[in-house]
C-alpha cells in the first residue's frame, strides 16, 4: 500500500467528520482509506495540465429569487422532528462554558 | 392477481376505461406486498391505509373527469430518500429512523398531481451508498428472480418491488448507477435522466452534482410516460434546467433506421462476464438489423471514472450528511457529555459502516493540504470524461454497452471488498459525471436465469434518442418483465 | 532598553444586508419574532431542501464593492465552508472562498495628522448568517433559534493596513457610512448588523515581516474594539518581551471582564474543507447588469457635502455633522423639502437632536421622529404660535415617540398668549408681588427685569409671548 494512513490522520478526520470509531473500526478505516487512496492515485496517470476543474456540468448560471417574502410562520414544521425541544427551540448541550 | 402484471400504462388505460378502479389496483398491490415482502423485502414503509384512502379519492376525481393522466390511479412505490409529507422517510438509515418530512419532493408532487397512488417507501442502500441494498439499516432486499442474490443498488428496493409485481412502477435515484444497475439485476427498465431534468428538491442528497431521480418500470413505454410526468423546471432547485423537449413518449417509435450507435471497445474488456457480453452484443445486432448503423470505437478514460467519482461523491456526501447531528431531527444518542460527544455518538451510532467509510474519505480528500491533489484533480478528470463523451456524441446518437459487468451477485458476496464492489459501477458512473441520460433494459438472462441489462447512453438532453433505441430493441423480444411473468410464460425468455 | 513596537491590524467586517428576505429562501429577515417563526426547510437545513439565491443580495454586494473601489468579479461562485456548530443548521455555511464577488478595493480614511490614508480591501464575499444560541442560566443547555439563520451577510476583508485603534475606528465609520448611504444595511454594531473581527499582530518598528496574528471576535461596540486592540497589543508585546511566542488563534473578547480568552478546543480543527457549492450555479454579472447597479449608486457624502453648502447655504461644519449619518441627512433633506428654512432645520438637528441622542446614548439611525413632524414644529415656532421654550418641550416629546407637534400643542394648550389685556393684567400682578425687584430695577439693576420676566412666564405657564412681556414690563415700570 502506497498510502499509509496514520492513527493521527484517522483521529483528525474523525474530528472533522464528527465520527467516533472504535479501535477495531479505526484499524479497518486505516486499511480502507489507504486502499481507496491508492486506487484514487490512478488519476495521477492523467495529465490534466491546463484543464479547468469542472464543478458544474452544464453552463447554467444566474438562477435567482426575487426579494419577496413567501414564507410565513414555519416554527411548527421546523420543530416537528426535534429530538429535544425547549422554549420554542432545539435543545443542545451548553455551547459556552 | 393480475393487475400488477400489467404495465403501468396498460393499467392506467383500464382505469380510464372504467374497467377497473384505482382501489382495485391498490388492493392488488397491497395483497402482493403482503404475500411477497417476507421473501423480497422491497419496502421500508408500507402505508396500506393511506394508499387505499388516496386511491378512493383519486378514483372519485377520475370519475369526475378531473384526472385524465395516463397514470391516474396507478400504484407506485417511492425510494426512501425522497421526502413524502407525513410519510416516514429514512434513507434506510438509523439516523433518520423516525424522520417525518414536512414537505413532499417535487418529483413525487408531480406524480401526485397526475393521480399516482403512493403505496409506501422502498428499501435502499443507506443514503444510496452501495450497489446491493445490503447496507440498509432495515434489512437486505432480495432479488425476486432468485432470493439468494442481491437486487443491486442503491435503488434495489424500487427495482425489486417492480420485479416482484408489488407495485406498477417506482421512482429511484441514480448517483453512480443506482437506477440502471439494479434495473439490470432485476430485469426491469430504468432511466437516469440528464442532470437537471427532474427536480432534486426533496431528494435527500448524497452527491448533489450527480444525483438524479428517475423512473423504474416494466418497460420503455412506462418509463417514458413516467419521466414525462416527473420532469419539470423547478424554481426551488437552482440546478433544474428549463427544457422544452420533455414529451418523451413521442420517442416511442419502432424505427432506428440511420441511427448511429457507438459501442465503446473499452466497455467490453477485462472484467466483463461473457454471458453479459454476448447478450449485449446480440442486442446491438438486433438494432443493426433494424437499420441502425452500429460501430465500435474507443471512448477512453473508462477506468478513471470510478476513482474520480469516489472523490467527488464522497466529498459532497461528507458535507451533505453533516446535517445529521442529533439536533434538528432523527436519531440522538441517549447519553452524552457535552456537545461534541453528542455529535460524535449520535453520528457514529446512527450511520452504518459504508456511510462512515465514505464520509471519512470525503472529509479527508477535502481537508487542508489534500484539496488540490484529490478534489481538484477529480474535477479536472471529470472535465476530460465529459470531453470524451462530447467527442463520442459528435459521431454517435447513442452509446451502447452493458449496464453492469455481471448479473446479480449472491447475497453477502460484495461488501467484504469495497473496491471490487465499486468496480461493478464501471459502466454507469461516467454517465453521472458527465450529466448524461442513460437507460437500462433487459436484454436476456444468464445460465442461472438472472436478468442481463443493456445500457444505452445519450448525449445530454437527448433522452429521446435512447428511448427510441430502447423501444425499438424491446419490440424484438417476447418480453418477460418479472420472474412471475417469466414463470407464467413457462420459462425465461 | 525597551524596544518599540508597531501594531498591524486587518479587519473582517460582517454586514447584514437590508433585504426583505433571507439569502436562500423566502423567509423574512425582520428582527424579533418568537423563536423559529421565521424559518422554513431551507434555512433550517431540512433533508432534501435546496437553496435559491436572492438576487438583491448580489446587487447590494456589488454596490458595496463599487463604492469601495473594488473590482467586481463578473464570474463568481459560492462555496461550502464545513464546520459543526448547532447554530449552523446544515453544519456547513454557504459562503465564497475561491471566487468572491469583489476584490482589490480600498477606502480612504482621515488620519490624526489631518492627512488621508488608503485602507486596502482584499475582498468582499457573500454568505449566510447563522442562527442564535440562547444559553440557559440554570441548566447546562443552550437553545437554538434559526430566525437569523440564512440572513444575508457580506464579509469585507481588509488588508492588514491599519496601525492603531483610531485608524480601525475611522475605517469602520467610513465603511458604515458608505453602506448606510447605499441603503445596503443599517450597520448597527450593538444589534449585530455590523460586526468586526480584528486580526492583530505586533512587530518591531522597522521590521518587514509580519508577526503572528490572532483573531479577536465578539466585539459589539467601537469602545470594545478600541479596548480589545489595546489589550491584545499589550498581551502580545508582553509575550514577546518575556521570550514567549504568540500563538495563532481565535480569541473571544469579554466586554464585562475587559479581557479576551482563546477559543481553542481539541474538537475545533479549523479546517473548513471548502469546495464549490453544487446546489447553486455560478453568477455571471454582465457589463449591462454592472452598469445598471452603478447607475443606481446614490449620492455619497463628498457630493452631498458640496451640495449642502451650495444649495442650502449652510456652513461646512453643519453639513459635515448632518451628512455623517445617512438617516440624519435624509431627515434633513426631507424636512427642508417640506418647510424650507434649511438653517433652522439644521439647527434643530445639530443642537437639540444631537443633545438628546447623546443623553440617551442613541445613534442617529435610532431617531424616530418623522420629517413631517419636525417641519410642523418649525412652522409652529416660526409663526410665533409657540415660543422657543415650549418648542423645546414639544420637541422632547416628539423625539421620544414621534408625537404630532400640532396635536400636542393643541391638546396641552401650549399656544403662545398674545392677548395684551391678559398679559398686562398678569404683569401688573407680578409687579405688585415683587416690590423689591421693582426697586432694584429703578436703582439701576437692569438684571432685575429678567427675574420679573421669569415670574411672568411662570404665571402664564410658559406660554407668554416673550417679546410682548418685555415691552409691557418696561412700559409699566
Amino acid at each position: 500500500m502506497a498510502n499509509i494512513i496514520s492513527d493521527e490522520t484517522i483521529e483528525y478526520v474523525g474530528i472533522l467528520a464528527k465520527l467516533e470509531l472504535s479501535d477495531e473500526e479505526k484499524e479497518q478505516a486505516k486499511k480502507d482509506m489507504g486502499e481507496m487512496l491508492d486506487y484514487i492515485d490512478q488519476l495521477n496517470e492523467l495529465d490534466t495540465t491546463g484543464v479547468e476543474p469542472m464543478s458544474h456540468v452544464f453552463p447554467v448560471h444566474n438562477v435567482f429569487r426575487e426579494d419577496e417574502v413567501t414564507n410565513g410562520d414555519g416554527s411548527e414544521d421546523t420543530l416537528a422532528n426535534a429530538p429535544l425541544m425547549r422554549d420554542g427551540g432545539f435543545e443542545v448541550p451548553k455551547t459556552i462554558i | 392477481m393480475f393487475l400488477m402484471s400489467l404495465t403501468a400504462v396498460e393499467l392506467g388505460k383500464r382505469i380510464q376505461n372504467k374497467e377497473v378502479t384505482a382501489v382495485d389496483a391498490t388492493r392488488e398491490a397491497l395483497a402482493a406486498i403482503a404475500a411477497r415482502e417476507e421473501a423480497v423485502h422491497s419496502f421500508v414503509t408500507v402505508d396500506a391505509e393511506g394508499a387505499l384512502a388516496r386511491a378512493k379519492q383519486i378514483q372519485e376525481r377520475i370519475d369526475a373527469g378531473e384526472l385524465t393522466s395516463p397514470l391516474a390511479g396507478v400504484p407506485v412505490a417511492i425510494k426512501d430518500n425522497m421526502c413524502t409529507q407525513g410519510m416516514k422517510t429514512t434513507c434506510s438509515s438509523k439516523i433518520l429512523y423516525n424522520f417525518m418530512p414536512t414537505f413532499t419532493a417535487e418529483a413525487v408532487c408531480n406524480l401526485e398531481k397526475a393521480g399516482a397512488v403512493i403505496l409506501g417507501k422502498t428499501n435502499m442502500d443507506e443514503f444510496a451508498m452501495g450497489s446491493t441494498t445490503e447496507t440498509s439499516a432495515f434489512g437486505v432486499t432480495k432479488n425476486p428472480w432468485n432470493t439468494g442474490h442481491v437486487p443491486g443498488g442503491s435503488s434495489g428496493g424500487s427495482c425489486a418491488a417492480v420485479a416482484a409485481e408489488e407495485c406498477s412502477y417506482a421512482l429511484g435515484s441514480d448517483t453512480g448507477g443506482s437506477i440502471r444497475q439494479p434495473s439490470s439485476f432485476c430485469g426491469v427498465t430504468g432511466i437516469k435522466p440528464t442532470y437537471g431534468t427532474v427536480s432534486r428538491y426533496g431528494l435527500i442528497a448524497y452527491g448533489s452534482s450527480l444525483d438524479q431521480i428517475g423512473p423504474i418500470a416494466k418497460d420503455v413505454t412506462d418509463c417514458a410516460t413516467i419521466l414525462e410526468i416527473i420532469s419539470s423546471h423547478d424554481s426551488k432547485d437552482s440546478t433544474s434546467v428549463k427544457r422544452e423537449d420533455t414529451h418523451f413518449t413521442e420517442a416511442l417509435v419502432d424505427d432506428v433506421k440511420g441511427m448511429k450507435i457507438g459501442i465503446p471497445r473499452d466497455y467490453f474488456g477485462e472484467g466483463l462476464n461473457t454471458e453479459v457480453k454476448e447478450a449485449v452484443l446480440a442486442a446491438a445486432k438486433e438494432l443493426e438489423k433494424k437499420g441502425a448503423i452500429v460501430e465500435e470505437f474507443d471512448l477512453g478514460l473508462v477506468e478513471y471514472a470510478i476513482p474520480a467519482y469516489y472523490v467527488i461523491a464522497c466529498a459532497e456526501a461528507s458535507s451533505n450528511l453533516a446535517r445529521f447531528d442529533g439536533v434538528k431531527y432523527g436519531y440522538r444518542t441517549e447519553e452524552y457529555d457535552g456537545l461534541h460527544q453528542m455529535y460524535k455518538k449520535s453520528r457514529s451510532e446512527g450511520f452504518g459502516a459504508e456511510v462512515k467509510r465514505r464520509i471519512m474519505l470525503g472529509s479527508f480528500v477535502l481537508s487542508s493540504g489534500y484539496y488540490d491533489a484529490y478534489y481538484l484533480k477529480a474535477l479536472r478528470v471529470k472535465a476530460l470524461i465529459k470531453k470524451a463523451f462530447d467527442e463520442a456524441f459528435a459521431k454517435y446518437d447513442v452509446i451502447l454497452g452493458p449496464a453492469a459487468p455481471t448479473t446479480a451477485p449472491k447475497l453477502g458476496a460484495s461488501l467484504s471488498d469495497p473496491i471490487q464492489m465499486y468496480l461493478g459501477d464501471i459502466y454507469t458512473i461516467s454517465v453521472n459525471l458527465a450529466g448524461l441520460p442513460g437507460i437500462s433494459l433487459p436484454c436476456g438472462t444468464d445460465s442461472q436465469g438472472l436478468p442481463i441489462g443493456l445500457q444505452l447512453i445519450g448525449d445530454c438532453f437527448k433522452e429521446k434518442n435512447i428511448i427510441r433505441a430502447a423501444y425499438a430493441f424491446e419490440q424484438t423480444r417476447d418480453y418477460a418483465h418479472s420472474p412471475i411473468a417469466a414463470q407464467e410464460k413457462g420459462g425465461v425468455s | 532598553m525597551s524596544r518599540e513596537y508597531e501594531t498591524v491590524i486587518g479587519l473582517e467586517v460582517h454586514v447584514e444586508l437590508a433585504t426583505k428576505t433571507k439569502i436562500f429562501c423566502g423567509c423574512s429577515t425582520a428582527f424579533g419574532g418568537a423563536p423559529n417563526t421565521h424559518t422554513c426547510p431551507v434555512c433550517t437545513g431540512m433533508p432534501g431542501s435546496l437553496p435559491v439565491l436572492n438576487k438583491k443580495v448580489v446587487e447590494y454586494a456589488a454596490a458595496v464593492g463599487l463604492a469601495t473601489n473594488c473590482t467586481i468579479n463578473q464570474n463568481c461562485k459560492f462555496d461550502r465552508k464545513n464546520y459543526f456548530y448547532p447554530d449552523n443548521p446544515q453544519n456547513y455555511q454557504i459562503s465564497q472562498l475561491y471566487e468572491p464577488i469583489c476584490r482589490n478595493g480600498y477606502v480612504e480614511i482621515e488620519t490624526a495628522d489631518g492627512g488621508t490614508k488608503k485602507i486596502g480591501i482584499h475582498e468582499i464575499h457573500m454568505e449566510e448568517d447563522a442562527g442564535k444560541l440562547v444559553h440557559d442560566d440554570w441548566e447546562d443547555v443552550s437553545v437554538v433559534d434559526f430566525n437569523r439563520s440564512g440572513v444575508p451577510l457580506i464579509e469585507i476583508v481588509s488588508e492588514p493596513d491599519m496601525r492603531s485603534a483610531d485608524e480601525v475606528i475611522a475605517y469602520l465609520e467610513k465603511l458604515r457610512l458608505i453602506i448606510q448611504y447605499l441603503g445596503a444595511s443599517d450597520c448597527k454594531l450593538n444589534e449585530g448588523s455590523m460586526r468586526a473581527d480584528v486580526n492583530l499582530s505586533v512587530r518591531e518598528v522597522g521590521a518587514t515581516e509580519f508577526g503572528t496574528r490572532t483573531e479577536m471576535k465578539n466585539l459589539n461596540s467601537f469602545r470594545a474594539i478600541s479596548h480589545a486592540i489595546e489589550g491584545e497589543k499589550n498581551r502580545q508585546i508582553d509575550l514577546i518581551e518575556s521570550g514567549e511566542k504568540v500563538i495563532q488563534e481565535t480569541r473571544r473578547w469579554d466586554d464585562t471582564k475587559e479581557s479576551s480568552h482563546a477559543m481553542r478546543s481539541k474538537e475545533d480543527a479549523q479546517d473548513y474543507r471548502y469546495f464549490p457549492e453544487p446546489d447553486l450555479v455560478p453568477i455571471i454579472i454582465s457589463d449591462e447588469w454592472l452598469e445598471e447597479i452603478r447607475s443606481h449608486q446614490p449620492e455619497f457624502r463628498t457630493e452631498k457635502l458640496a451640495r449642502y453648502e451650495q444649495e442650502y447655504e449652510i456652513p461646512r461644519y453643519d453639513a459635515e455633522i448632518l451628512t455623517n449619518s445617512k438617516h440624519m441627512a435624509d431627515l434633513f433633506e426631507e424636512t427642508v423639502a417640506l418647510c424650507g428654512k434649511p438653517k433652522k432645520v439644521s439647527n434643530w438637528l445639530m443642537v437639540e437632536t444631537m443633545r438628546l441622542l447623546k443623553e440617551h446614548e442613541m445613534e442617529p439611525e435610532d431617531i424616530r421622529f418623522s420629517p413631517e413632524h419636525l417641519a410642523a414644529l418649525i412652522n409652529l415656532a416660526d409663526a410665533g404660535t409657540i415660543n422657543s421654550t415650549v418648542a423645546k418641550e414639544v420637541f422632547e416629546q416628539m423625539f421620544a415617540d414621534d408625537t404630532d407637534p400640532e396635536k400636542y400643542v393643541e391638546e396641552h394648550g401650549l399656544k403662545t398668549v398674545n392677548d395684551e389685556g391678559a398679559l398686562r393684567a398678569t404683569i401688573e400682578q407680578v409687579i405688585k408681588d415683587n416690590p423689591q425687584s421693582v426697586e432694584d430695577y429703578h436703582n439701576g439693576k437692569e438684571k432685575a427685569i429678567g427675574f420679573l420676566v421669569g415670574q411672568t412666564m411662570k404665571a402664564m405657564k410658559g406660554k407668554a409671548n416673550p417679546g410682548m412681556v418685555n415691552q409691557i414690563l418696561k412700559e409699566l415700570l
